[in-house]
Protein backbone atom coordinates (compact mmCIF):
# COMPACT_ATOMS: atom_id res chain seq x y z
CA UNK A 1 0.00 0.00 0.00
CA UNK A 2 2.66 2.40 1.09
CA UNK A 3 4.67 2.16 -2.09
CA UNK A 4 1.67 2.61 -4.35
CA UNK A 5 0.80 5.79 -2.48
CA UNK A 6 4.21 7.20 -3.27
CA UNK A 7 4.33 6.37 -6.92
CA UNK A 8 0.83 7.67 -7.69
CA UNK A 9 0.73 11.41 -7.10
CA UNK A 10 -2.15 12.20 -9.48
CA UNK A 11 -4.04 9.13 -8.40
CA UNK A 12 -7.51 10.48 -8.99
CA UNK A 13 -6.97 10.88 -12.70
CA UNK A 14 -5.21 7.70 -13.68
CA UNK A 15 -7.00 4.43 -14.25
CA UNK A 16 -6.35 1.93 -11.49
CA UNK A 17 -4.14 -1.09 -12.01
CA UNK A 18 -5.20 -3.35 -9.20
CA UNK A 19 -8.58 -5.09 -9.50
CA UNK A 20 -9.75 -3.92 -6.07
CA UNK A 21 -9.20 -0.33 -7.20
CA UNK A 22 -11.02 -0.98 -10.43
CA UNK A 23 -14.12 -1.92 -8.44
CA UNK A 24 -13.95 1.33 -6.50
CA UNK A 25 -13.19 3.21 -9.70
CA UNK A 26 -16.30 2.09 -11.53
CA UNK A 27 -18.61 1.32 -8.58
CA UNK A 28 -19.03 4.92 -7.48
CA UNK A 29 -20.09 6.35 -10.86
CA UNK A 30 -22.32 3.34 -11.43
CA UNK A 31 -23.96 3.80 -8.04
CA UNK A 32 -24.45 7.50 -8.75
CA UNK A 33 -26.10 6.80 -12.07
CA UNK A 34 -28.47 4.30 -10.43
CA UNK A 35 -29.30 6.78 -7.64
CA UNK A 36 -30.02 9.54 -10.16
CA UNK A 37 -32.17 7.07 -12.08
CA UNK A 38 -34.12 6.48 -8.85
CA UNK A 39 -34.61 10.24 -8.51
CA UNK A 40 -35.79 10.66 -12.08
CA UNK A 41 -37.93 7.52 -12.37
CA UNK A 42 -41.17 9.00 -10.97
CA UNK A 43 -40.77 12.00 -13.29
CA UNK A 44 -40.37 9.70 -16.28
CA UNK A 45 -43.49 7.84 -15.15
CA UNK A 46 -45.39 11.11 -14.82
CA UNK A 47 -44.49 12.21 -18.36
CA UNK A 48 -45.05 8.76 -19.89
CA UNK A 49 -48.44 8.33 -18.24
CA UNK A 50 -49.59 11.74 -19.51
CA UNK A 51 -49.90 9.91 -22.86
CA UNK A 52 -51.69 6.88 -21.43
CA UNK A 53 -55.02 5.92 -23.01
CA UNK A 54 -56.20 4.55 -19.67
CA UNK A 55 -59.59 3.11 -18.91
CA UNK A 56 -61.60 3.39 -15.73
CA UNK A 57 -60.98 6.11 -13.16
CA UNK A 58 -57.34 5.60 -12.32
CA UNK A 59 -54.44 6.27 -14.65
CA UNK A 60 -52.47 3.36 -13.17
CA UNK A 61 -51.82 0.73 -15.85
CA UNK A 62 -50.44 1.39 -19.33
CA UNK A 63 -53.12 0.82 -22.01
CA UNK A 64 -51.84 2.59 -25.11
CA UNK A 65 -50.87 5.96 -26.52
CA UNK A 66 -53.12 9.02 -26.70
CA UNK A 67 -52.67 12.78 -27.03
CA UNK A 68 -56.04 13.48 -25.43
CA UNK A 69 -54.64 14.83 -22.18
CA UNK A 70 -52.28 17.23 -23.93
CA UNK A 71 -55.04 18.47 -26.23
CA UNK A 72 -57.45 19.00 -23.33
CA UNK A 73 -55.18 19.95 -20.41
CA UNK A 74 -57.89 21.62 -18.30
CA UNK A 75 -60.72 19.26 -19.11
CA UNK A 76 -61.67 18.36 -15.54
CA UNK A 77 -64.02 19.98 -13.06
CA UNK A 78 -62.20 22.56 -10.93
CA UNK A 79 -58.74 22.06 -12.45
CA UNK A 80 -58.58 25.36 -14.36
CA UNK A 81 -59.51 27.56 -11.38
CA UNK A 82 -57.12 25.62 -9.12
CA UNK A 83 -54.19 26.21 -11.48
CA UNK A 84 -55.17 29.89 -11.72
CA UNK A 85 -55.23 30.22 -7.93
CA UNK A 86 -51.84 28.50 -7.68
CA UNK A 87 -50.22 30.87 -10.18
CA UNK A 88 -51.87 33.91 -8.58
CA UNK A 89 -50.80 32.93 -5.05
CA UNK A 90 -47.27 32.03 -6.15
CA UNK A 91 -46.82 35.32 -8.05
CA UNK A 92 -48.14 37.63 -5.32
CA UNK A 93 -46.41 35.80 -2.46
CA UNK A 94 -43.13 35.76 -4.41
CA UNK A 95 -43.25 39.53 -4.98
CA UNK A 96 -43.99 40.29 -1.31
CA UNK A 97 -41.59 37.73 0.16
CA UNK A 98 -38.80 38.81 -2.21
CA UNK A 99 -39.15 42.48 -1.25
CA UNK A 100 -39.43 41.83 2.50
CA UNK A 101 -36.67 39.20 2.48
CA UNK A 102 -34.26 41.30 0.39
CA UNK A 103 -34.66 44.25 2.77
CA UNK A 104 -33.83 41.97 5.72
CA UNK A 105 -30.88 40.51 3.80
CA UNK A 106 -29.55 44.04 3.11
CA UNK A 107 -29.94 45.02 6.77
CA UNK A 108 -28.18 41.89 8.01
CA UNK A 109 -25.18 42.11 5.69
CA UNK A 110 -24.50 45.82 5.54
CA UNK A 111 -25.34 47.27 8.94
CA UNK A 112 -24.29 46.78 12.53
CA UNK A 113 -27.20 46.84 14.92
CA UNK A 114 -28.40 45.48 18.22
CA UNK A 115 -30.41 42.25 18.19
CA UNK A 116 -28.75 40.68 15.17
CA UNK A 117 -28.61 37.28 16.88
CA UNK A 118 -32.31 37.34 17.65
CA UNK A 119 -33.13 38.34 14.07
CA UNK A 120 -30.96 35.52 12.68
CA UNK A 121 -32.75 33.10 14.99
CA UNK A 122 -36.14 34.35 13.89
CA UNK A 123 -35.14 33.85 10.25
CA UNK A 124 -33.82 30.34 10.92
CA UNK A 125 -36.75 29.05 12.99
CA UNK A 126 -39.40 28.83 10.24
CA UNK A 127 -36.99 26.72 8.15
CA UNK A 128 -36.45 24.36 11.09
CA UNK A 129 -40.15 23.98 11.84
CA UNK A 130 -42.02 21.14 10.13
CA UNK A 131 -44.62 22.42 7.71
CA UNK A 132 -47.43 20.67 9.54
CA UNK A 133 -46.60 22.59 12.72
CA UNK A 134 -46.43 25.95 10.92
CA UNK A 135 -49.68 25.33 9.09
CA UNK A 136 -51.38 24.15 12.25
CA UNK A 137 -50.31 27.14 14.30
CA UNK A 138 -51.42 29.55 11.55
CA UNK A 139 -54.77 27.80 11.45
CA UNK A 140 -55.21 28.25 15.22
CA UNK A 141 -54.40 31.95 14.81
CA UNK A 142 -56.85 32.38 11.93
CA UNK A 143 -59.63 30.62 13.81
CA UNK A 144 -58.80 32.55 16.99
CA UNK A 145 -59.10 35.81 15.03
CA UNK A 146 -62.79 35.04 14.67
CA UNK A 147 -63.63 33.64 18.11
CA UNK A 148 -60.89 34.28 20.70
CA UNK A 149 -61.00 37.54 22.73
CA UNK A 150 -57.69 39.37 22.26
CA UNK A 151 -57.57 38.59 18.52
CA UNK A 152 -61.32 38.90 17.92
CA UNK A 153 -61.29 42.56 18.96
CA UNK A 154 -58.16 43.53 17.00
CA UNK A 155 -58.55 41.73 13.68
CA UNK A 156 -61.24 43.13 11.36
CA UNK A 157 -64.07 40.68 10.81
CA UNK A 158 -63.64 38.57 7.68
CA UNK A 159 -59.95 39.49 7.17
CA UNK A 160 -58.43 36.18 8.27
CA UNK A 161 -61.53 34.05 8.75
CA UNK A 162 -63.30 32.46 6.87
CA UNK A 163 -60.16 31.00 5.30
CA UNK A 164 -59.47 31.66 1.62
CA UNK A 165 -56.93 32.99 -0.89
CA UNK A 166 -55.89 35.73 1.55
CA UNK A 167 -54.89 33.26 4.28
CA UNK A 168 -52.95 31.14 1.78
CA UNK A 169 -51.08 34.33 0.73
CA UNK A 170 -50.29 35.22 4.34
CA UNK A 171 -48.88 31.72 4.95
CA UNK A 172 -46.84 31.58 1.74
CA UNK A 173 -45.28 35.01 2.27
CA UNK A 174 -44.39 33.93 5.82
CA UNK A 175 -42.60 30.69 4.94
CA UNK A 176 -40.90 32.22 1.88
CA UNK A 177 -39.29 35.18 3.70
CA UNK A 178 -36.60 33.04 5.38
CA UNK A 179 -35.59 31.34 2.14
CA UNK A 180 -35.29 34.71 0.37
CA UNK A 181 -33.17 36.13 3.21
CA UNK A 182 -30.78 33.17 3.13
CA UNK A 183 -30.40 33.29 -0.66
CA UNK A 184 -29.91 37.06 -0.86
CA UNK A 185 -27.46 37.01 2.08
CA UNK A 186 -25.33 34.41 0.30
CA UNK A 187 -25.07 36.74 -2.71
CA UNK A 188 -24.38 39.84 -0.62
CA UNK A 189 -21.65 38.10 1.38
CA UNK A 190 -19.21 38.28 -1.52
CA UNK A 191 -20.07 41.88 -2.35
CA UNK A 192 -17.17 44.28 -2.89
CA UNK A 193 -18.09 47.49 -1.03
CA UNK A 194 -15.29 49.37 -2.80
CA UNK A 195 -17.42 49.44 -5.95
CA UNK A 196 -19.95 51.58 -4.11
CA UNK A 197 -17.25 53.77 -2.63
CA UNK A 198 -15.88 54.31 -6.13
CA UNK A 199 -19.32 55.39 -7.37
CA UNK A 200 -19.68 57.82 -4.49
CA UNK A 201 -16.16 59.18 -5.01
CA UNK A 202 -17.24 59.92 -8.56
CA UNK A 203 -20.08 62.04 -7.19
CA UNK A 204 -23.05 59.70 -7.16
CA UNK A 205 -25.40 60.01 -4.20
CA UNK A 206 -26.64 57.02 -2.16
CA UNK A 207 -29.79 56.61 -4.22
CA UNK A 208 -27.98 56.60 -7.57
CA UNK A 209 -25.26 54.36 -6.19
CA UNK A 210 -27.80 51.86 -4.98
CA UNK A 211 -29.72 51.66 -8.24
CA UNK A 212 -26.77 51.91 -10.63
CA UNK A 213 -24.17 49.83 -8.76
CA UNK A 214 -25.52 47.84 -5.83
CA UNK A 215 -28.81 46.63 -7.25
CA UNK A 216 -27.49 45.37 -10.62
CA UNK A 217 -24.78 43.43 -8.75
CA UNK A 218 -27.13 41.75 -6.30
CA UNK A 219 -29.93 41.27 -8.84
CA UNK A 220 -28.95 37.66 -9.74
CA UNK A 221 -29.24 36.79 -6.04
CA UNK A 222 -32.66 38.44 -5.83
CA UNK A 223 -33.79 36.64 -8.96
CA UNK A 224 -32.60 33.29 -7.61
CA UNK A 225 -34.44 33.99 -4.36
CA UNK A 226 -37.62 34.89 -6.25
CA UNK A 227 -37.45 31.70 -8.34
CA UNK A 228 -36.97 29.63 -5.18
CA UNK A 229 -39.91 31.37 -3.50
CA UNK A 230 -42.11 30.84 -6.55
CA UNK A 231 -41.34 27.14 -6.77
CA UNK A 232 -41.84 26.62 -3.01
CA UNK A 233 -45.14 28.43 -3.17
CA UNK A 234 -46.56 26.73 -6.24
CA UNK A 235 -45.72 23.27 -4.88
CA UNK A 236 -46.75 23.79 -1.26
CA UNK A 237 -49.32 21.32 -0.04
CA UNK A 238 -49.08 20.63 3.71
CA UNK A 239 -49.37 24.24 4.93
CA UNK A 240 -51.82 25.27 2.21
CA UNK A 241 -54.06 22.33 3.02
CA UNK A 242 -54.45 23.59 6.58
CA UNK A 243 -55.04 27.27 5.81
CA UNK A 244 -57.01 27.17 2.54
CA UNK A 245 -60.45 26.38 3.94
CA UNK A 246 -62.95 24.21 2.14
CA UNK A 247 -63.79 26.42 -0.84
CA UNK A 248 -60.40 27.53 -2.20
CA UNK A 249 -58.25 25.07 -4.14
CA UNK A 250 -54.68 25.39 -5.35
CA UNK A 251 -53.38 22.82 -7.84
CA UNK A 252 -51.80 20.52 -5.19
CA UNK A 253 -54.94 20.73 -3.03
CA UNK A 254 -57.06 19.86 -6.05
CA UNK A 255 -54.82 16.90 -6.91
CA UNK A 256 -55.01 15.61 -3.36
CA UNK A 257 -58.77 15.98 -3.14
CA UNK A 258 -59.35 14.16 -6.42
CA UNK A 259 -56.73 11.37 -6.15
CA UNK A 260 -58.89 9.28 -3.81
CA UNK A 261 -61.64 8.98 -6.43
CA UNK A 262 -59.88 9.35 -9.76
CA UNK A 263 -56.48 10.00 -11.32
CA UNK A 264 -57.13 11.86 -14.56
CA UNK A 265 -54.50 12.30 -17.28
CA UNK A 266 -54.62 16.05 -16.76
CA UNK A 267 -52.70 15.74 -13.46
CA UNK A 268 -49.77 14.26 -15.39
CA UNK A 269 -50.12 16.80 -18.19
CA UNK A 270 -50.04 19.85 -15.89
CA UNK A 271 -47.21 18.26 -13.89
CA UNK A 272 -45.24 17.66 -17.09
CA UNK A 273 -45.85 21.20 -18.35
CA UNK A 274 -44.56 22.67 -15.06
CA UNK A 275 -41.54 20.33 -15.10
CA UNK A 276 -40.61 20.96 -18.74
CA UNK A 277 -41.18 24.71 -18.32
CA UNK A 278 -38.86 24.84 -15.31
CA UNK A 279 -36.19 22.75 -17.04
CA UNK A 280 -36.50 25.00 -20.09
CA UNK A 281 -35.99 28.12 -17.97
CA UNK A 282 -32.89 26.64 -16.34
CA UNK A 283 -31.48 25.60 -19.72
CA UNK A 284 -32.19 29.06 -21.15
CA UNK A 285 -30.49 30.85 -18.25
CA UNK A 286 -27.47 28.54 -18.57
CA UNK A 287 -27.18 29.33 -22.27
CA UNK A 288 -27.52 33.09 -21.64
CA UNK A 289 -24.88 32.99 -18.91
CA UNK A 290 -22.53 31.01 -21.14
CA UNK A 291 -23.00 33.58 -23.94
CA UNK A 292 -22.21 36.49 -21.62
CA UNK A 293 -18.83 35.06 -20.76
CA UNK B 1 -22.85 49.95 17.59
CA UNK B 2 -21.00 52.25 15.18
CA UNK B 3 -23.08 52.10 12.09
CA UNK B 4 -21.14 51.43 8.94
CA UNK B 5 -23.52 53.92 7.38
CA UNK B 6 -21.75 56.69 9.29
CA UNK B 7 -18.86 56.90 6.85
CA UNK B 8 -21.16 56.26 3.93
CA UNK B 9 -21.02 59.34 1.71
CA UNK B 10 -20.06 61.53 4.63
CA UNK B 11 -17.04 63.18 2.98
CA UNK B 12 -19.13 64.18 -0.03
CA UNK B 13 -21.64 66.45 1.63
CA UNK B 14 -21.46 68.30 4.90
CA UNK B 15 -24.85 69.99 5.01
CA UNK B 16 -27.68 68.32 6.95
CA UNK B 17 -25.42 65.73 8.55
CA UNK B 18 -27.41 65.46 11.77
CA UNK B 19 -30.60 64.63 9.91
CA UNK B 20 -28.80 62.21 7.68
CA UNK B 21 -27.08 60.47 10.54
CA UNK B 22 -30.31 59.98 12.38
CA UNK B 23 -31.85 58.37 9.29
CA UNK B 24 -28.65 56.40 8.83
CA UNK B 25 -28.84 54.92 12.30
CA UNK B 26 -32.47 53.97 11.82
CA UNK B 27 -31.87 52.47 8.37
CA UNK B 28 -31.27 48.83 9.41
CA UNK B 29 -34.38 48.87 11.56
CA UNK B 30 -36.45 50.40 8.77
CA UNK B 31 -35.21 47.70 6.39
CA UNK B 32 -35.95 44.95 8.89
CA UNK B 33 -39.31 46.20 10.10
CA UNK B 34 -41.77 44.96 7.47
CA UNK B 35 -40.41 41.42 7.10
CA UNK B 36 -39.72 40.91 10.79
CA UNK B 37 -43.18 42.21 11.70
CA UNK B 38 -44.67 39.70 9.26
CA UNK B 39 -42.72 36.87 10.90
CA UNK B 40 -43.64 38.06 14.40
CA UNK B 41 -47.35 38.26 13.60
CA UNK B 42 -47.62 35.14 11.48
CA UNK B 43 -44.95 32.88 12.97
CA UNK B 44 -44.25 33.83 16.60
CA UNK B 45 -47.78 34.84 17.62
CA UNK B 46 -49.38 31.68 16.13
CA UNK B 47 -46.77 29.50 17.86
CA UNK B 48 -47.59 31.09 21.21
CA UNK B 49 -51.29 30.84 20.45
CA UNK B 50 -50.88 27.17 19.61
CA UNK B 51 -49.10 26.50 22.88
CA UNK B 52 -51.94 28.24 24.74
CA UNK B 53 -54.45 26.14 22.78
CA UNK B 54 -52.66 22.95 23.82
CA UNK B 55 -53.29 23.78 27.49
CA UNK B 56 -56.89 24.94 26.89
CA UNK B 57 -60.18 23.10 26.86
CA UNK B 58 -63.17 23.67 24.61
CA UNK B 59 -64.26 23.30 21.01
CA UNK B 60 -64.08 25.33 17.79
CA UNK B 61 -67.71 26.45 18.13
CA UNK B 62 -67.74 27.42 21.81
CA UNK B 63 -64.21 28.84 21.79
CA UNK B 64 -61.29 27.70 23.91
CA UNK B 65 -60.76 28.46 27.57
CA UNK B 66 -57.26 28.70 28.96
CA UNK B 67 -57.34 26.19 31.81
CA UNK B 68 -53.66 25.15 31.88
CA UNK B 69 -54.85 21.57 31.73
CA UNK B 70 -52.39 18.89 30.68
CA UNK B 71 -55.22 16.70 29.46
CA UNK B 72 -54.42 17.23 25.77
CA UNK B 73 -50.84 16.06 26.36
CA UNK B 74 -52.04 13.00 28.25
CA UNK B 75 -54.43 12.18 25.41
CA UNK B 76 -51.65 12.69 22.88
CA UNK B 77 -49.32 10.24 24.59
CA UNK B 78 -51.88 7.63 25.56
CA UNK B 79 -53.92 7.56 22.37
CA UNK B 80 -51.25 8.03 19.73
CA UNK B 81 -48.09 6.23 20.89
CA UNK B 82 -48.06 4.19 17.69
CA UNK B 83 -48.12 7.24 15.45
CA UNK B 84 -45.44 8.95 17.51
CA UNK B 85 -43.21 5.87 17.23
CA UNK B 86 -43.93 5.52 13.51
CA UNK B 87 -42.80 9.11 12.91
CA UNK B 88 -39.56 8.58 14.80
CA UNK B 89 -38.80 5.20 13.18
CA UNK B 90 -39.75 6.14 9.60
CA UNK B 91 -38.15 9.58 9.85
CA UNK B 92 -34.98 8.12 11.38
CA UNK B 93 -34.76 5.25 8.88
CA UNK B 94 -35.34 7.58 5.94
CA UNK B 95 -32.61 9.93 7.20
CA UNK B 96 -30.12 7.06 7.50
CA UNK B 97 -31.08 5.76 4.05
CA UNK B 98 -30.79 9.19 2.39
CA UNK B 99 -27.33 9.43 3.94
CA UNK B 100 -26.26 5.98 2.74
CA UNK B 101 -27.49 6.73 -0.78
CA UNK B 102 -26.61 10.42 -0.76
CA UNK B 103 -23.03 10.29 0.46
CA UNK B 104 -21.58 8.20 -2.40
CA UNK B 105 -23.55 10.33 -4.86
CA UNK B 106 -22.32 13.62 -3.40
CA UNK B 107 -18.78 12.21 -3.17
CA UNK B 108 -18.78 11.09 -6.79
CA UNK B 109 -20.15 14.40 -8.06
CA UNK B 110 -17.69 16.43 -5.97
CA UNK B 111 -14.51 14.44 -6.71
CA UNK B 112 -15.22 12.64 -9.96
CA UNK B 113 -17.85 14.85 -11.59
CA UNK B 114 -15.41 16.63 -13.86
CA UNK B 115 -17.19 18.60 -16.54
CA UNK B 116 -20.47 16.84 -15.80
CA UNK B 117 -20.63 18.32 -12.29
CA UNK B 118 -23.32 20.90 -13.03
CA UNK B 119 -25.38 18.50 -15.11
CA UNK B 120 -25.30 15.87 -12.36
CA UNK B 121 -26.27 18.43 -9.73
CA UNK B 122 -29.10 19.59 -11.93
CA UNK B 123 -30.36 16.01 -12.25
CA UNK B 124 -30.26 15.65 -8.47
CA UNK B 125 -32.50 18.69 -7.97
CA UNK B 126 -34.70 17.95 -11.01
CA UNK B 127 -37.40 16.32 -8.82
CA UNK B 128 -38.00 19.75 -7.26
CA UNK B 129 -39.40 20.88 -10.58
CA UNK B 130 -42.27 18.45 -10.22
CA UNK B 131 -44.98 18.64 -7.66
CA UNK B 132 -44.21 16.68 -4.50
CA UNK B 133 -47.71 15.15 -4.60
CA UNK B 134 -47.45 14.04 -8.23
CA UNK B 135 -44.09 12.37 -7.57
CA UNK B 136 -45.63 10.46 -4.68
CA UNK B 137 -48.58 9.46 -6.86
CA UNK B 138 -46.05 8.23 -9.47
CA UNK B 139 -44.69 5.89 -6.82
CA UNK B 140 -48.20 4.51 -6.48
CA UNK B 141 -48.15 3.71 -10.19
CA UNK B 142 -44.67 2.18 -9.92
CA UNK B 143 -45.26 0.11 -6.80
CA UNK B 144 -48.81 -1.17 -7.24
CA UNK B 145 -49.35 -4.92 -7.39
CA UNK B 146 -49.48 -5.12 -11.19
CA UNK B 147 -47.14 -2.18 -11.80
CA UNK B 148 -43.81 -2.12 -13.63
CA UNK B 149 -41.79 -3.13 -10.54
CA UNK B 150 -43.83 -5.95 -9.02
CA UNK B 151 -45.57 -7.18 -12.21
CA UNK B 152 -42.46 -8.54 -13.98
CA UNK B 153 -41.15 -10.05 -10.72
CA UNK B 154 -44.42 -11.92 -10.32
CA UNK B 155 -44.48 -13.00 -13.96
CA UNK B 156 -40.99 -14.40 -13.57
CA UNK B 157 -42.08 -16.22 -10.43
CA UNK B 158 -39.48 -14.45 -8.31
CA UNK B 159 -42.00 -13.29 -5.74
CA UNK B 160 -45.24 -14.97 -4.63
CA UNK B 161 -48.57 -13.88 -6.11
CA UNK B 162 -49.62 -12.40 -2.76
CA UNK B 163 -46.54 -10.16 -2.59
CA UNK B 164 -47.20 -6.44 -2.45
CA UNK B 165 -45.14 -3.32 -1.76
CA UNK B 166 -47.70 -0.54 -1.94
CA UNK B 167 -49.51 0.22 1.34
CA UNK B 168 -46.68 -1.23 3.45
CA UNK B 169 -44.29 0.50 5.89
CA UNK B 170 -41.52 -0.23 3.40
CA UNK B 171 -43.29 1.85 0.74
CA UNK B 172 -43.70 4.71 3.22
CA UNK B 173 -40.00 4.70 4.14
CA UNK B 174 -39.02 4.44 0.46
CA UNK B 175 -41.31 7.35 -0.39
CA UNK B 176 -39.90 9.58 2.37
CA UNK B 177 -36.34 8.60 1.42
CA UNK B 178 -37.08 9.48 -2.19
CA UNK B 179 -38.68 12.82 -1.41
CA UNK B 180 -35.89 14.11 0.81
CA UNK B 181 -32.82 12.63 -0.91
CA UNK B 182 -31.88 15.88 -2.70
CA UNK B 183 -31.94 17.71 0.67
CA UNK B 184 -29.21 15.30 1.80
CA UNK B 185 -27.10 15.32 -1.37
CA UNK B 186 -26.83 19.11 -1.77
CA UNK B 187 -25.30 20.02 1.64
CA UNK B 188 -23.02 16.95 1.45
CA UNK B 189 -21.87 18.07 -1.98
CA UNK B 190 -21.22 21.62 -0.79
CA UNK B 191 -19.11 20.31 2.14
CA UNK B 192 -17.16 17.79 0.03
CA UNK B 193 -16.58 20.24 -2.81
CA UNK B 194 -14.88 22.68 -0.40
CA UNK B 195 -12.28 20.10 0.65
CA UNK B 196 -8.84 20.86 -0.71
CA UNK B 197 -7.76 17.70 -2.59
CA UNK B 198 -4.17 18.41 -1.54
CA UNK B 199 -5.13 17.54 2.05
CA UNK B 200 -6.14 14.06 0.93
CA UNK B 201 -2.97 13.74 -1.14
CA UNK B 202 -0.93 14.84 1.85
CA UNK B 203 -2.54 12.11 3.95
CA UNK B 204 -1.62 9.56 1.32
CA UNK B 205 1.91 10.91 1.05
CA UNK B 206 2.11 10.32 4.77
CA UNK B 207 1.31 6.66 4.13
CA UNK B 208 -2.41 6.68 4.87
CA UNK B 209 -4.32 4.02 2.96
CA UNK B 210 -7.26 5.10 0.79
CA UNK B 211 -9.65 4.09 3.54
CA UNK B 212 -7.50 5.68 6.22
CA UNK B 213 -7.36 8.99 4.32
CA UNK B 214 -11.11 8.91 3.87
CA UNK B 215 -11.77 8.11 7.51
CA UNK B 216 -9.26 10.55 8.99
CA UNK B 217 -9.41 13.44 6.49
CA UNK B 218 -12.28 13.46 4.00
CA UNK B 219 -15.11 12.38 6.27
CA UNK B 220 -14.28 14.66 9.23
CA UNK B 221 -14.08 17.61 6.84
CA UNK B 222 -17.48 16.68 5.42
CA UNK B 223 -19.16 16.58 8.86
CA UNK B 224 -20.82 20.02 8.57
CA UNK B 225 -22.50 18.74 5.41
CA UNK B 226 -23.55 15.51 7.14
CA UNK B 227 -25.05 17.57 9.92
CA UNK B 228 -26.90 20.01 7.65
CA UNK B 229 -28.13 17.21 5.39
CA UNK B 230 -29.45 15.11 8.25
CA UNK B 231 -31.28 18.06 9.78
CA UNK B 232 -32.75 19.11 6.43
CA UNK B 233 -33.99 15.54 5.90
CA UNK B 234 -35.02 14.54 9.41
CA UNK B 235 -37.17 17.57 10.24
CA UNK B 236 -39.50 17.43 7.22
CA UNK B 237 -39.48 13.60 7.33
CA UNK B 238 -40.66 13.64 10.93
CA UNK B 239 -43.50 16.02 10.13
CA UNK B 240 -44.51 14.41 6.83
CA UNK B 241 -47.87 12.72 6.50
CA UNK B 242 -48.42 12.61 2.73
CA UNK B 243 -46.23 9.53 2.12
CA UNK B 244 -47.90 7.67 5.00
CA UNK B 245 -51.31 8.63 3.62
CA UNK B 246 -50.71 7.77 -0.04
CA UNK B 247 -48.26 4.86 0.20
CA UNK B 248 -49.13 3.38 3.60
CA UNK B 249 -52.05 1.77 5.39
CA UNK B 250 -53.99 2.52 8.58
CA UNK B 251 -51.18 1.06 10.69
CA UNK B 252 -48.47 3.29 9.18
CA UNK B 253 -50.01 6.65 10.13
CA UNK B 254 -47.54 9.18 11.43
CA UNK B 255 -47.90 12.04 13.87
CA UNK B 256 -48.55 14.44 10.99
CA UNK B 257 -51.58 12.39 9.92
CA UNK B 258 -53.05 12.74 13.39
CA UNK B 259 -52.37 16.49 13.62
CA UNK B 260 -53.90 17.00 10.19
CA UNK B 261 -56.95 14.89 11.04
CA UNK B 262 -57.49 16.41 14.51
CA UNK B 263 -57.34 19.93 13.10
CA UNK B 264 -59.34 19.54 9.90
CA UNK B 265 -61.46 16.46 10.47
CA UNK B 266 -62.26 16.54 14.18
CA UNK B 267 -61.77 20.16 15.18
CA UNK B 268 -59.98 18.82 18.27
CA UNK B 269 -57.56 21.73 18.52
CA UNK B 270 -56.05 21.15 22.00
CA UNK B 271 -54.86 17.60 21.22
CA UNK B 272 -53.65 18.60 17.75
CA UNK B 273 -51.76 21.55 19.25
CA UNK B 274 -50.27 19.30 21.94
CA UNK B 275 -49.09 16.85 19.28
CA UNK B 276 -47.52 19.70 17.29
CA UNK B 277 -45.68 20.81 20.38
CA UNK B 278 -44.47 17.32 21.15
CA UNK B 279 -43.18 17.13 17.57
CA UNK B 280 -41.36 20.47 17.88
CA UNK B 281 -39.90 19.51 21.26
CA UNK B 282 -38.73 16.18 19.84
CA UNK B 283 -37.01 17.96 16.97
CA UNK B 284 -35.31 20.48 19.27
CA UNK B 285 -34.01 17.70 21.53
CA UNK B 286 -32.85 15.59 18.57
CA UNK B 287 -31.11 18.53 16.89
CA UNK B 288 -29.30 19.68 20.03
CA UNK B 289 -28.19 16.15 20.96
CA UNK B 290 -27.01 15.62 17.41
CA UNK B 291 -25.18 18.96 17.41
CA UNK B 292 -23.38 18.00 20.63
CA UNK B 293 -22.57 14.55 19.27
CA UNK B 294 -21.06 15.91 16.08
CA UNK B 295 -19.55 18.89 17.85
CA UNK B 296 -20.89 21.26 15.24
CA UNK B 297 -22.09 24.61 16.42
CA UNK B 298 -23.14 25.96 13.07
CA UNK B 299 -26.76 25.14 12.47
CA UNK B 300 -27.09 26.71 9.08
CA UNK B 301 -23.92 25.19 7.67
Amino acid sequence: MATTAIERPALALRAPRRPIHAVAHYALPAFTIVAIGYLLLPIAVMILFSFNDYSGKFNFAWRGFTLYGWLHPFDWQGLGPAVQTSVFVATISTVFATILGTLIGLALTRYQFRGRGAINGLIFLPMATPEIVMGASLLTLFVASAVQPPFKDVVPRGLLYPLGVQTILVAHIMFNISYVVVTVKARLAGFDRRLEEAAMDLGANEWTTFWRVTFPLIFPGILAAALLAFSLSIDDFIITNLVSGSTTNTFPIWVYSIQKNALPLQINVIGSIVFLGAVGLVALSTVIQARRR
Amino acid sequence: MTATTGDFGAPMRTHGRGWRQRIGRATPYLLLAPGILWLLIFFVVPSVQMFLTSVSTGSVDSGFKLTFSSKAYETAFTRFPRQLTNSLVYGGLATVLTFLIGFPVAYTIAFRGGRYKNLLLFLVIAPFFTSFLIRTISWKILLNDTGPVIGPLKDAGLVPESFGLLYTPLAVVAGITYNFLPFMVLPLYVALEKIDPRLIEAAKDLYASNIGAFRRVTFPLALPGVFAGSILTFIPALGDWVNAELLGNTQTKMIGNVIQDRFIGQGDYPVAAALSFILMAGILVAVSLYARFLGTEQLTG
